[in-house]
């Protein structure tokens, strides 16, 4: 079962390092099938720029812009596409599994050599390349406009992070074509991943990729954490902030604590593959115990940063469409700050088989069930917050409504899996697999995809198609359950988890079940996908003219949809939690100035993606040991970065006219929607 | 007359939960199945273990049925398309209430502590080291994960198997485990805990089987290509069929040599059963000091050899990094 991309070059040629004819696998249908697909859609969306003319567009208007929204949507865009990718390799993997019952290898259509690839890629791009710029996407968008700030504290640092995800995500892409991927699961544990049992360059792909999206995330982290802190409206106190804002702000910190232990994780092993240091080998005092715990100290955090956003969100739209102000707020708050805290002592439970004493194990179940308190707190909140309200049943709150279920499950599932002598027998059984898709799914994605209906207006201008979002809904929750309730089962008939192949025929009926599953999953996102185009054809139809189509109660829905490039032409001054309803009752929503004044904004920097650009260049040439190209490109970084730092005119101001025909238009649509805007001047007379 | 009116009032009561019912006793029916080995224990070890898992659940019911009832009820309570009349009270700026905080705190911290305490005592009482309780003397067993095959000496018995297991029936295993490879992770469903199996390091889980029968066993720990492969029966036969089937392995007059260890520990995948009449002078501590050198009095003992510790791999490991990697690529 020769592969040919499995090569080990152990001669590297000055020129062309590891690279070789053969590292490209011609020879794989699926892989070249693929490769072709992706090329004729890359030719054709760069065919169809260069037809009409917009290379300049795109350049001045995206690629070097440093406005949060529009980095915010481009991440969000590049997420949805690393989501069908990750979704291809659960399909794969849900087929081979549904076909290969044998007591030997060499069944279904994936040999382990490919297979073993494919769990390893969906597992790092679901978390790394869909989860999480799809959180620090809605950041983005949300964050600066919620809190009254005209863009993050560090523009080129935002429009620079960016690009060091999508060169990231461009180096796993390449690792299809150009290679292989890792195939040793997607933390990579050693000696599994070292250079004696893995001499491919698959690992050098996951290190390289996952070094340089941390160091992005890292600094996404720094800048909203500093964004939050220092650049809210007058007014706002920590307790005045919107949950979505809190969540965010926790999951900063969290990221700020948590993504230097994985850049060092990371280094070491790396270390380890290209030096021939011994941190984490069999051999020499190296330490496999110290590597999972050490990735594990940073990769539980890592999941409550991506699941606390997610709960700010439910909090936004379940008082929104309870039409009702959040029960619990301070609860609400103080359960994040419990959970960031939590969240960092409780790494242990992802290994109690490793063989710690029963004090160690009991302290780390335990640490570990505490934190469903809090959980369960926010969910009572939530529900509460319903309580005496007039539910609408908007998209949004369809997902929050298939989120409370689903995600209690998850819980309950958690919490056994907590109980170390319970873990004995459900660890690395498709038990866990069910939970960790139970809570990411049902919290995470569920939560995310709420949020993007929720916002989708204020980013873009017009709404989605509310009937196609229902359907994705339900077609999502009915395929999650069609697909994961069988894996609990079969995680109580002891099937381990990544296994290529099976010998027990029981198995496999469930397997087909949730193969089902995983179609039915298909169907909603690609109605998901037909909601996102229907919505952009009927543009005009669902368009939001009024800057608040959901009747919101924070600051976002205070300015046009999309806002202006310096979403607030005036900084409001904030009395309440929920601001925007507070003036809206108050009567002082609706006022437009007699006056504006000029606004201070950053200009646009070609910086973020040149670096970027380098970097990708920098982490392939490591991959393929192509050292001098390695250096070369280094020095493109440090020298790009240099320059960017020689540029003088960063900033610039948006003259009083432009911000007056701005506003202008925009309080004229309000008008035309039949808004009452009151004049500053008459106010005053 | 009125009874069997009442029996077909109760018919029709039944009827809108008939598929419930159906789908309740299928799942009743095929949880009585052997297939679902973590309710079918084998073992003392398993069988708490089955009761651990039932109980957290159980308890864990007491929070999780009222939630998902109310995610349901409330929003359809609160729906705003309910007509005027029927309209519940709208309070859109109730956003505090002591006592709904005090019980959304209590409930769960209570529930948590219960269940602390049950994890607080199993962690104990089920650690994977803890000495099984018993009438019958322990027995030993070493394992030793190799790519991609399970390795087991007898040291009582000087006997070795591959990919087979062999234990007498209600007679506590001490298990020592150890990998001359990756992690792996011993596992046998039906008996209970697993535990991880690493290079230099020696785990120890102590099991008991009390049911004659033949279940399976796994690495759940992926360990490579052939991880799928690395499977293995395990027997467990009453002490007669044990004796037999002891005599039957030394009568094969295999000796596990170190010679013939480092052919075997070559990567294969899907590999068959072996066994070996003398593991003389192979024993498991050889292979954990290959990782961590002699250990303990034999450190300082001149005339101890261990035969896999050689010059070479004690002063320049990475000369088999590129060497020994090949594999059947």
């Amino acid at each position: 079962m020769a592969l040919s991309n499995h090569t080990i070059v152990t001669d590297p040629d000055p020129i062309f390092g590891k690279l070789r004819w053969d590292s490209i696998p011609f020879n794989d249908p699926i892989i070249l099938t693929t490769f072709l697909t992706t090329t004729i859609i890359t030719v054709g969306v760069i065919g169809a720029i260069l037809y009409w003319g917009k290379v300049r567009y795109l350049w001045d208007e995206w690629l070097t812009s440093v406005d949060h929204k529009k980095i915010g949507i481009m991440y969000i865009i590049a997420s949805l596409i690393m989501l069908i990718r990750g979704f291809s390799d659960a399909l794969l993997m849900r087929s081979q599994q549904a076909l290969a019952v044998s007591d030997t290898s060499g069944v279904g259509y994936l040999p382990p050599e490919h297979y073993d690839q494919i769990f390893t890629a969906h597992g790092v791009i679901m978390i790394f390349f869909v989860a999480m710029p799809f959180m620090v996407g809605l950041m983005n968008i949300v964050v600066p406009l919620q809190i009254g700030a005209r863009d993050v504290a560090f523009p080129f640092l935002n429009s620079l992070s960016f690009w060091l995800f999508v060169v990231s995500a461009m180096l796993v892409n390449a690792s299809l074509f150009v290679g292989e991927f890792a195939a040793t699961g997607w933390l990579a544990y050693p000696p599994l991943s070292g250079i004696e049992y893995s001499p491919w360059v698959g690992v050098d792909y996951w290190l390289w990729s996952l070094q340089i999206s941390g160091i992005g995330t890292l600094l996404s982290g720094v800048n909203f954490f500093v964004t939050i802190m220092r650049m809210r409206a007058p007014g706002m106190t920590l307790m005045k902030m919107p949950v979505f804002t809190w969540t965010s702000l926790c999951s900063n910190v969290l990221i700020i604590l948590a993504f230097p232990i994985l850049t060092v994780t990371i280094t070491l092993l790396t270390l380890d593959r290209y030096l021939g240091t011994h941190f984490f080998t069999n051999d020499l005092g190296g330490n496999q115990m110290m590597y999972v715990n050490l990735i594990w100290a940073w990769g539980h955090p890592e999941v409550y940063i991506l699941i606390l956003p997610a709960f700010g969100i439910f909090s936004e739209v379940t008082a929104t469409f309870s039409r009702k102000r959040l029960f619990g707020y301070t609860s609400l708050v103080y359960a994040t700050g419990c959970i960031m805290f939590l969240s960092f002592i409780v790494w242990l439970h992802h290994f109690f088989t490793m063989g710690a004493g029963a004090s160690v194990n009991a302290f780390f179940g335990i640490a570990t069930m505490i934190i469903s308190i809090p959980t369960g707190v926010k969910i009572f909140n939530w529900l509460f917050t319903m309580w005496g309200g007039r539910v609408e049943f908007t998209s949004p709150m369809w997902w929050t409504l298939s989120f409370l279920v689903t995600f209690v499950i998850g819980g309950l599932t958690g919490v056994m899996l907590a109980i170390p002598a319970a873990d004995f027998v459900l660890h690395n059984t498709l038990f866990l697999i069910a939970h960790f898709h139970n809570v990411i799914i049902g919290g995470v994605l569920f939560g995310y995809f709420a949020g993007l209906t929720y916002w989708f207006p204020k980013a873009t201008g017009f709404k989605l198609n509310e009937t196609l979002g229902k359907w994705s809904c339900g077609l999502w929750t009915v395929g999650f359950f069609t697909a994961f309730m069988p894996l609990y089962v079969l995680g109580f008939m002891g099937m381990t988890r990544r296994l290529n192949y099976y010998d027990n025929p029981v198995w496999n009926t469930w397997l087909l079940v949730a193969g089902a599953g995983a179609l039915i999953v298909l169907l909603g996102i690609c109605v998901q996908l037909y909601q996102i185009f229907a919505s952009i054809r009927d543009r005009h139809q669902n368009q939001d003219t009024t800057g608040d189509p959901w009747g919101g109660r924070t600051l976002e829905w205070s300015m046009s949809s999309p806002p202006p490039l310096y979403n607030f032409a005036k900084l409001p001054h904030i009395n309440d939690r929920d601001p925007w309803h507070d003036m809206k009752v108050n009567g002082t929503a609706f006022i437009q100035p007699a006056s504006y004044k000029k606004i201070h904004m950053p200009k646009n920097t070609w910086a973020g993606i040149v670096i970027a650009g380098f970097s990708f260049v920098m982490g392939f040439a490591m991959v393929w040991h192509i050292w001098w190209l390695a250096i070369a490109s280094i020095l493109g970084m440090f020298t790009s970065y240099i320059a960017y730092t020689f540029v003088r005119s960063k900033d610039y101001y948006v003259p009083v006219e432009q911000v007056e025909s701005i506003e202008n238009k925009h309080f004229q649509s309000l008008k035309d929607s039949g808004v009452e805007v009151i004049a500053e001047t008459q106010l005053k007379a | 007359m009125k009874t069997e009116v009442n029996s077909s009032n109760r018919q029709s009561f039944y009827k809108p939960f008939s598929l419930g019912i159906l789908i309740a006793s299928l799942l009743l029916l095929s949880g009585c199945k052997e297939e679902y080995l973590l309710f079918q224990p084998k073992g003392e070890i398993a069988a708490q273990q089955t009761d651990l898992i039932i109980m957290s659940f159980l308890i864990m019911m007491i929070v999780v049925v009222p939630v998902i009832i109310m995610s349901v009820v409330f929003p359809i309570i609160y729906r705003s398309t309910r007509k005027e009349t029927e309209k519940t009270k709208y309070i859109p700026n109730w956003e505090h209430s002591n006592k709904i905080e005090f019980w959304v705190w209590s409930i769960p911290c209570a529930i948590i502590i219960w269940l602390a305490i049950i994890t607080y005592q199993t962690s104990f009482s089920l650690d994977p080291r803890k000495p099984i309780v018993s009438e019958n003397p322990t027995m030993r067993v070493h394992v030793i994960a190799l790519d991609w095959k399970w390795l087991f000496i007898y040291p009582e018995q000087e006997i070795a198997t591959v990919n087979e297991l062999t234990i007498p029936v209600d007679t506590p295993v001490e298990f020592l485990i150890t990998s001359d490879t990756v992690m792996n992770s011993f596992s046998i469903p039906s008996l209970g805990s697993m535990i991880y199996a690493m290079a230099g390091m020696e785990n120890q889980l102590h099991l008991i089987g009390e049911e004659i029968g033949v279940y399976r066993g796994y690495s759940a720990n992926y360990s490579g290509f052939g991880f799928s492969g690395m499977k293995f029966k395990t027997h467990i036969v009453n002490n007669g069929d044990f004796d037999s089937w002891v005599n039957k392995v030394k009568s094969v007059n295999r000796t596990l040599t170190p010679a013939v260890y480092n052919k075997l520990a070559a990567k294969t995948k899907d590999h068959p059963v072996e066994h070996y009449s003398t593991i003389n002078p192979l024993t498991f501590n050889y292979i954990v000091e290959k990782y961590t050198g002699p250990q303990g009095s034999r450190t300082s003992n001149s005339s101890y050899i261990n035969p896999f510790i050689t010059e070479s791999n004690i002063n320049s490991p990475s000369k088999h990094i590129a060497n020994e990697s090949g594999e059947q690529h």
